[in-house]
């Protein structure tokens, strides 16, 4: 292929498309938006409108208050990521987004379980907890309320583990993340 | 100042010379300051007229169009023109009123959430919540509107606010950090861009809306010139490339030529400016231009590759990416011949394929000889707008424009009624030109009304309704395609098109002998003032050729 200011043509063969339209993968998407009335409904909308699923999202101030951060959670095997972004930054409230590469992310969600235990059960959903790293929050005879923070996975697993013990209530925020280093997000 | 003073301030800042637009309850303060501001108001007849007048006013101008709406139902009528802006990217800016600040999210009267209904079909919005946000959020606006990819912006301005006194200062310190277009190409893509063009064998510029908006013409002229490269363009860039020139091979997509269609499906580069390969482009997606590599040149970064993935893809505006992509080309060593063989193919399929249809033998006017005897009676020269249907398509294929801004139709939204209220507010920006509409006998009467607007304002507008008494494009669907189970298409034979236009204060005509055509014409077009002239054209005459539905583009019939 020429090099820049040479008079060399270049080969159509060689010339190459920009990737699959669709990467296979979840995609963490940090968007730096105006603090700014109706800015997460034009978010929102925007997924709407295009037919793209938001699978989880945060909404929370930054050191700056007059920038929000979004966090989201994209399937990018459903939705074409490039596409869902370019159309993000279309919203002139949109300063920034970053797809958060995941091995140099750190994410967390925050989850609530609410189990159903009697008599011995409660000891034994405490051990599960002990070995997430979970906090009991609160106690009663027929029940107890857990808190755990992790990535996804991990707060998929206990809710696998715990599921059996009978399950009242489970909430999730949605995962935020920061990337790791000295630089900003 | 009250702040509907400051608003029109900021309209003469911006630069604005006229406001289409039907006062309400809402907007009463802002229709009182119209009356001391020294801007033209354009009374319509229907919200709906004043936005698509405003759409008119902006693609004949280049300049920004402006549409005001009284809250609720005059919001609401205002949302098709806006919708129609975003997707043709016509740069407008509306400013509707809204009820006052203690009534809202209360269903008061005449309250409707403007911005909630315009949200997914504008460029941006503003609502007003504080008077002292008026000034800037209407310099913001026309900024919006106009620079980028433009679009609508939508300002709705609470009546209270609109009434509190404020201190006026232009604002000239725009700041929008999460707004910032590229207009510059990247330099090393455009160099790879040149030599893939001088590499191609079978290349074609395909050019759409995008290269009118950036007045880009002359550039596309320059750069098309500089090779022997085919030119097609989309039913939004027709002026973009004159059409009387070798290199022109006409319309492309479901309607457009053989030559151009043929072109795409056997290129091995097709270079894409201001255009985003809509299905009535590319007919069935998986079988569009198999052979090709792309080139995409756009000002909207989420048009590229967003149905056709990109080789090149250039970031930037059309007139500054192709007078760079010009030069660069221009350095180049290039063998001209390489393309010869490539001419004899397309020489071929026009030799083969010519635009062409049916005459009558009697009296009968074709609709296409109808545009043909348009095209001459005003010497290829008038800006032409059209409603949406067969006559739209047929005005596409017959009236060949040569130079930009002078078709002036609804494209991506596909608005009935579009016509007749474009054609007002393009005879308002450019009164020295000859303006005609041709619509429908079924789309005319969706925007009727704005004929009062033409007769009191004295637009002189000349209307040419092509009356075969159907919903056309759906009558030919239902032949081609429901086995001619017309369901719903037949108009019958109401309204009476001269007597009507003799009470909305215009000049009624009806020409019926294609032997006069033209002169008949001619007479209509020198005629003062606005004029509808009902053609009777014959009634079951289809649009061809056509790519159908889900078909590729090789696989064109008629």
């Amino acid at each position: 292929m020429g090099e820049p200011g040479t008079k060399e043509l270049l080969s159509l063969e060689e010339l190459e498309a920009a990737g699959s339209l669709h990467t296979g993968r979840k995609h963490i998407l940090s968007i730096l938006v105006e603090n700014q009335a109706g800015v997460l409904t034009r978010v929102a909308g925007l997924f709407a409108r295009r037919g793209f699923n938001i699978d989880t999202l945060s909404v929370g101030p930054t050191e700056d208050h007059n920038v929000s951060r979004i966090t989201l959670t994209v399937d990018g095997a459903l939705h074409p990521i490039d596409q869902v972004t370019k159309q993000l930054h279309k919203l002139i409230h949109v300063l920034k987004i970053r797809d958060l590469e995941p091995e140099h992310t750190v994410a967390r969600e925050l989850a609530l379980f609410k189990i159903s235990v009697e008599g011995p059960q409660r000891a034994e959903v405490m051990q599960i907890c002990e070995i997430f790293r979970g906090k009991v929050v609160d106690v009663t005879r027929r029940s107890v309320i857990v808190e755990i923070t992790g990535t996804t996975d991990k707060v998929e697993g206990f809710e696998r583990m715990v599921r059996p013990f009978g399950l009242i209530e489970m909430m999730r925020t949605g995962e935020i993340a920061i990337s790791r280093g000295r630089g900003e997000t | 100042m009250r702040a509907v003073d400051a608003i029109m301030e900021c309209l003469k800042a911006e630069g604005v010379e006229v406001v289409f637009g039907l006062p309400g309850g809402a907007n009463l303060p802002t229709y009182d300051a119209f009356v001391d501001a020294g801007i033209r108001h354009v009374l319509v007849r229907h919200e709906a007229g004043g936005g698509h007048a405003a759409e008119g006013y902006a693609k004949a101008t280049g300049r920004v169009g402006v549409a005001f709406a009284t809250s609720g139902p005059g919001a609401t009528n205002i949302v098709t023109p806006i919708v129609d802006a975003m997707m043709d990217s016509v740069p407008m800016v509306v400013i509707t009123g809204q009820v006052r600040t203690d009534l809202i999210g209360t269903d008061g009267f005449q309250e409707t959430d403007t911005l909630g209904i315009t949200m997914p079909v504008v460029k941006h919005s503003y609502q007003i919540r504080s008077p002292l946000e008026i000034p800037r959020a209407i310099h913001e606006a026309f900024h919006v509107a106009r620079t980028g990819r433009p679009g609508p912006v939508v300002v709705d301005i609470p009546v209270d606010l609109s009434r509190a006194d404020i201190a006026y200062k232009p604002v000239t310190d725009l700041h929008l950090p999460g707004y910032q277009p590229t207009i510059e190409g990247n330099a090393k893509q455009i160099r790879q861009a040149a030599k893939a063009m001088a590499s191609a064998r079978r290349p074609v510029i395909y050019a759409g809306g995008g290269v009118i908006n950036a007045n880009a013409s002359k550039e596309l002229f320059e750069f098309a010139t500089a090779d022997r490269f085919p030119v097609t363009c989309t039913l939004m860039g027709l002026g973009g490339f004159p059409a009387p020139h070798p290199q022109w091979l006409g319309m492309l997509g479901m309607h457009g030529t053989r030559s151009a269609n043929y072109a795409m499906d056997e290129a091995d580069l097709i270079c894409c400016i201001g255009a985003r390969f809509d299905d009535r482009i590319t007919g069935k997606l998986s079988e569009f231009a198999p052979h090709a590599k792309f080139i995409h040149i756009d000002v909207d970064p989420a048009e590229i590759s967003k149905t056709i993935p990109a080789h090149i893809p250039i970031v930037g505006d059309a007139r500054s990416v192709l007078t760079k992509l010009n030069k660069e080309y221009r350095a180049l060593d290039v063998e001209t011949s390489r393309l010869d063989e490539w001419w004899g193919r397309i020489e071929g399929w026009r030799e083969k394929h010519p635009l062409r249809y049916d005459d009558s033998t009697d009296a009968e006017i074709k609709p296409q000889y109808m545009m043909e005897a348009l095209y001459e009676a005003t010497g290829g020269d008038a800006i032409v707008t059209s409603d949406v249907g067969q006559h739209q398509m047929w005005a596409a294929q017959y009236y060949h424009f040569n130079k930009p801004r002078r078709w002036i139709n609804s494209g991506g939204l596909g608005t009935m009624g579009f016509g007749l209220p474009a054609a007002l507010g393009a005879a308002v920006g450019c009164p020295d030109e000859t303006v005609v509409c041709i619509a429908g006998d079924g789309s005319i009467q969706m925007n009727i009304q704005e004929l009062a607007t033409c007769s009191e304002d004295k637009i002189p507008v000349k209307v040419f309704i092509m009356n075969n008494g159907y919903l056309g494009m759906v009558r030919q669907w239902q032949e081609l395609f429901w086995d001619k189970r017309y369901s719903h298409v037949d108009m019958g034979s109401f309204p009476d098109f001269v007597k009507l236009a003799e009470a909305y204060g215009a000049t009624g005509m009806r020409f019926t002998d294609k032997a006069t055509l033209v002169q008949d014409m001619r007479h209509a077009l020198a005629t003062e003032g606005p004029v509808v002239v009902d053609v009777r054209v014959t009634r079951e005459e289809n649009t061809y050729p056509m790519i159908a539905p889900g078909q590729p583009a090789r696989d064109m019939v008629g």
